[in-house]
């Protein structure tokens, strides 16, 4: 074995706390980043290889047929910008009733189809993927697109729309999803229903938001006035593919960032720690002929032995987390097989090494450059001088003196002390991070429930979709049809108003429409009764007054392009209707296509819409358990139930952040003790002579251990001081940047979590942090013995 | 008849590789004693210390210092005993660097809880006494050799204990500061201060010692009486300047 490898064996068995630190700030670095660089290609790759396999379209425009012709649509196509167009399409937008071969549960029925007449799968835009069957021929032949949120359609099953028979020939998939199936060009005229065109476009230039807004504008402006009723650019398709990885990235990248920093700060620290302490030692291999390459080679290689094992174990955690969060996400890609990209492994092992190399580095060269004759003189004393002011103030104060030596020796080695105060202030930054993170997942999840003390559920057909959980904020991204109430509302509101300890009441009824601009349909909650005190949370805006208003969650106003004060047109069984947004509903129910609104605005369509869930608010000083108990006794001709609460589980996905987030600022946590004990471990075998010294004139073990935690309580209310500030800005960072990747916008409430009340412990977390890396090391310096300390150099 | 300072008895030190420091070694110091213990390099006089002071057990044989059973103590008992029996002065000094002489001699009195302005008055006085009291807010790196090792005596004294153990407390001085510190523990014995001093210097231990005892490979060699040094008894009425020390 060589000299140097010799030496950095001998320095990383010496040194055993600051090898496991460096090894665990390393793997903590890796898995984080392995688990963000794996989520963040996974989530990307496969839409944008199905992209542009499928020459996916870049715009999707929606043309009123009225307003008008195939002709003046092919204008459009001819703007300056446009590379590739496809259509006119004409499409129509249909209610379908299930047909032979097709059986739903009672009670349900199928949701709105937007069907286009194309005559091909393929074209110079769009090219849609035919995963079973073949492409509609003739009359009566549909394709039903695999993404459909009515149902799940397969060959031979058969649709009616109103007298017409439509048999499922094939099954297809658009990547731009431009539809809920397809048709023969002359099929789509004679269906009936909404008509209307489709124009699909590629531009030049569509990378951004803006560029799409540019090119957005510049076609509708070559179509006839008012003719573009609405439009789907493919930024937001890819949103709605990714997000559920998507999610994840924000939050990720932030530990991620924290674990490097971490990383790049304690190997620093241990390093030139390492250098330090070993001043004499350096001295004395430089004496006996070691070159400074040699000197710098052998603390170079003491850091990256436990970094490359930490990084190694890293990249295991890292892959087998990204492995569990991408197999949930395969199913937003259909057939695709998402798996960690090998590059990134070996992208994040080697930057995480070329990082800690350099690091390491920096502070070896230190070493390298120190005089022989210096580093065998100075030992390792701190310089004279340093520290004496704050010792004279220290001295001073009215406390034990034990305390005092301990207060002020941080200002004797301030570059240490520096970087205890980093380990301290990114673990408080990861915990107040983490406390946010978690208090406005939690809060996301109690907005998913209204503020009712009783819900009151109808009776519904066996399997259907049902509640509890439908209320506003409802995560369900697929509206598996319209589930109608089979108990008797009458009864059901009566026995609510006639129970004793009810204060108000509300219902809400559940219904699909179409809406100009989004493909699908849209779930509507429509309202019955006053359900302003329910607690829907709203981003911006007011809640609708009466008919003819609605609030809207982010992601329909995002895909229908409207903006609050904005009038929409909805098409609810044949009908359509105009609907004014008055405000901004925070909603993850169908994945934001929703809206909110009182059941009086749909009238004119569905006459008859039942609530099938009613909202109930107890009198105050009511028992909500003895309350549901009697109600339940009521209701039971009925057949309907009650629960107590505003309805709605918990979410898988809430539950995955949320773990996630507890695992990894543990371990930013940990790494930050063992970061601080590394560095009193440094601290105290430096001045275990003064601390020998300290116990010979009487000093006691209790009062040793004051002192060396004393030399770390500044540190730490520093540390937390800073952290905590850092901690709430970074919250207010990831969070929003989360929901962007959901599609939406939270309110303020979500996103203000910390209370004077939160933030107080937060704050003594960082000295709390460093009194606990202390600790190990405290104790040590107090069971040394006297006699051994004094003997040491 | 006085109770003896210290009472060794049949003390002996073997370390962990198994290698004997100390064999069988029984000693008795009475009140007002000045004990030189001299021995070669390795012969075991620092263990002796170390076991007086409470800094080290005896594998086997006790320790009796000021009427306290030492070699049962535990750590705190160990520090509680030194901060008020014992007054121990180093060969390097060992002075913290970052407080000044004052704080430094202040230190073992704010160990015992004594109030900050108690101990500072009796800082002053001793510091006064030992003439270094100009160097009171001083740095100890800027003191000389031999001022070092008075403020050192100064800390040493500063809870006014029953035992002063030196060790070697001329070994890093010239002979110029050797000799003040000489004077300096000769007019502390004068005073009736029990000393106990381990060195390797005859001439200091003739000088400063009323017995001497050699230590060789951990056993006691011998044990004689200086007949040059002054007994408390026999020695002038006690200067003004060191009556304040007691």
């Amino acid at each position: 074995m060589s000299t140097l490898l010799r030496l950095a064996r001998t320095g990383v068995g010496r040194r055993r706390v600051q090898t496991l630190v460096i090894a665990l700030a390393s793997m903590m670095a890796v898995t984080a980043s392995v688990l963000g660089g794996s989520l963040l290609v996974a989530s990307n790759a496969p839409f944008d290889h199905a992209f542009a396999r499928g020459h996916g379209a870049h715009l999707t425009v929606q043309y009123d047929a009225a307003k008008a012709t195939a002709d003046q649509l092919a204008a459009t196509t001819r703007v300056t910008g446009v590379t590739a167009a496809a259509g006119p399409f004409r499409t129509a937008t249909v209610d379908p009733a299930p047909g032979a071969g097709l059986d739903l549960p009672a009670g349900m029925k199928l949701s709105p189809m937007r069907l286009v007449g194309r005559a091909e799968a393929g074209g110079p835009v769009d090219q849609v993927s035919l995963l079973a069957g073949h492409w509609a021929a003739g009359p009566g032949q549909l394709v039903a697109s695999a993404d459909y949120s009515g149902a799940q359609l397969t060959v031979g099953q058969q649709l009616r729309v109103g007298a017409t028979e439509l048999t499922v020939v094939g099954v297809a998939r658009s990547v731009s999803a431009t539809a809920d199936g397809w048709v023969t060009p002359d099929q789509a005229v004679t269906l009936g229903g909404v008509p209307g065109w489709q124009l699909l476009y590629r531009f030049a230039q569509a990378g951004a938001g803006a560029d799409l807004a540019a090119d957005r504008a510049a076609v509708t402006a070559a179509a006839p006035a008012g003719a573009a009723v609405g439009s789907r650019g493919w930024l937001d398709v890819k949103a709605g593919n990714t997000k559920s990885t998507g999610l994840f990235l924000p939050f990720l990248t932030a530990f991620g960032l924290l674990g490097l920093g971490m990383s790049v700060l304690i190997v620093g620290n241990v390093v030139a720690g390492a250098v330090g302490s070993g001043t004499r030692r350096i001295g004395i291999l430089k004496a006996i002929g070691l070159t400074p390459a040699q000197v710098v080679g052998a603390y170079l290689v003491q850091a990256l032995v436990p970094a490359a094992a930490g990084t190694l174990v890293g990249a295991v955690l890292g892959n087998v987390g990204a492995g569990a969060v991408l197999s949930g996400a395969e199913q937003v890609y259909g057939t695709s097989s998402l798996s960690v990209a090998p590059w990134v492994d070996a992208a994040v092992v080697a930057g995480t090494l070329l990082l800690v190399a350099g690091t390491a580095f920096a502070a070896a060269l230190r070493a390298g450059r120190l005089r022989t004759v210096e580093a065998l003189a100075v030992g390792r004393t701190p310089k004279a001088g340093r520290g004496r002011a704050a010792t004279r103030i220290a001295v001073r104060l009215p406390l034990p003196r034990p305390v005092t030596l301990g207060l002020a020796r941080p200002f004797a080695r301030p570059a240490r002390s520096l970087a205890m105060v980093s380990a301290v202030l990114l673990g408080t930054v990861a915990v107040t991070f983490a406390f946010g993170l978690g208090s406005s997942l939690q809060r996301i999840q109690q907005a998913k429930q209204s503020t009712a003390d009783v819900t009151v559920i109808g009776a519904l057909p066996p399997g259907a979709a049902g509640p509890p959980g439908s209320g506003p904020g409802n995560s369900s991204g697929n509206v598996a049809g319209n589930a109608t109430r089979s108990g008797d509302t009458a009864a059901m509101l009566a026995a609510i108003q006639a129970q004793p300890g009810t204060s108000a009441v509300f219902g809400t009824a559940h219904t699909e429409v179409g809406a100009v601009g989004t493909t699908g349909s849209v779930a509507v909650t429509a309202f019955l009764g006053d359900a302003s005190w329910g607690g829907f949370q709203l981003v911006a805006g007011r809640w609708f007054h009466g008919a003819g208003e609605a609030v809207a969650p982010t992601g329909f106003l995002t895909a229908t392009g409207t903006r609050i004060g904005d009038t929409v047109t909805v098409t609810d069984h044949g009908q359509q209707l105009r609907v004014r947004i008055s405000g901004e509903a925070f909603s993850t129910q169908n994945d934001g296509l929703a809206l909110l609104t009182d059941a009086a605005t749909l009238a004119a369509a569905e006459p008859d819409l039942e609530a099938d869930l009613f909202y109930v608010a107890l009198k105050h000083g009511t028992d909500p358990d003895a309350y549901t108990d009697a109600l339940n006794t009521a209701l039971a001709p009925t057949g309907a139930r009650a629960e107590t609460g505003g309805g709605g589980g918990a979410s898988q996905l809430l539950i995955v952040l949320d773990s996630l987030t507890a695992l990894l600022t543990l371990m930013l946590i940990a790494v930050a003790g063992l970061g601080v004990l590394n560095a009193v471990v440094l601290d105290t075998r430096d001045r275990v002579r003064d601390l020998g010294v300290a116990k010979a004139l009487g000093m006691t073990p209790r009062q040793t251990v004051a002192t060396v935690l004393a030399s770390v309580a500044l540190i730490g209310l520093a540390g937390g001081v800073a952290g905590v500030p850092v901690g709430v800005w970074l919250q207010h960072l990831v969070v929003p940047a989360m929901a962007h990747s959901a599609g939406l916008r939270l309110p303020p409430a979500i996103l203000s979590v910390y209370g004077p009340v939160d933030l107080l412990p937060l704050l003594l977390g960082g000295p709390l942090l460093a009194l606990l890396g202390a600790l190990l090391p405290a104790t040590w310096a107090a069971r040394t013995r006297t006699a051994v300390a004094l003997r040491t150099e | 008849m006085t109770e003896p300072v210290i009472q060794v008895s049949g003390a002996s030190k073997e370390f962990d590789d198994g290698q004997a420091a100390l064999r069988e070694v029984s000693l008795t110091v009475a009140p007002g004693e000045a004990v030189a213990v001299l021995g070669p390099s390795g012969s075991g006089k620092s263990t002796l210390l170390n076991l007086v002071a409470g800094l080290d057990r005896p594998s086997r044989g006790t320790v009796t210092v000021a009427g306290i059973r030492v070699d049962t103590l535990n750590e705190a008992g160990a520090a509680r005993f030194r901060r008020q029996k014992i007054g121990m002065v180093f060969q390097f000094f060992n002075l913290l660097d970052d407080l000044t002489v004052l704080d430094n001699v202040v230190l073992p009195a704010e160990l015992t809880g004594t109030s900050r302005s108690v101990a500072r008055r009796r800082a002053g006085e001793l510091l006064d006494t030992l003439g270094i009291a100009k160097h009171a807010r001083a740095y100890p790196g800027r003191l000389s050799g031999g001022e070092r090792q008075r403020v050192a005596v100064a800390r040493a004294l500063m809870n006014r204990p029953a035992l002063l153990l030196a060790d070697e407390p001329t070994g890093a001085l010239d002979s110029a500061s050797g000799a003040e510190v000489e004077g300096l523990l000769n007019e502390l014995h004068q005073e009736g201060q029990t000393i106990v001093l381990v060195t390797h210097d005859l001439a200091l231990a003739e000088a400063c010692a009323t017995r001497t005892v050699r230590i060789v490979d951990g056993r006691i060699a011998s044990d004689t009486l200086n007949s040059a040094a002054m007994t408390p008894s026999a020695a002038p009425a006690a200067s003004k300047s060191t009556a304040v020390a007691r």
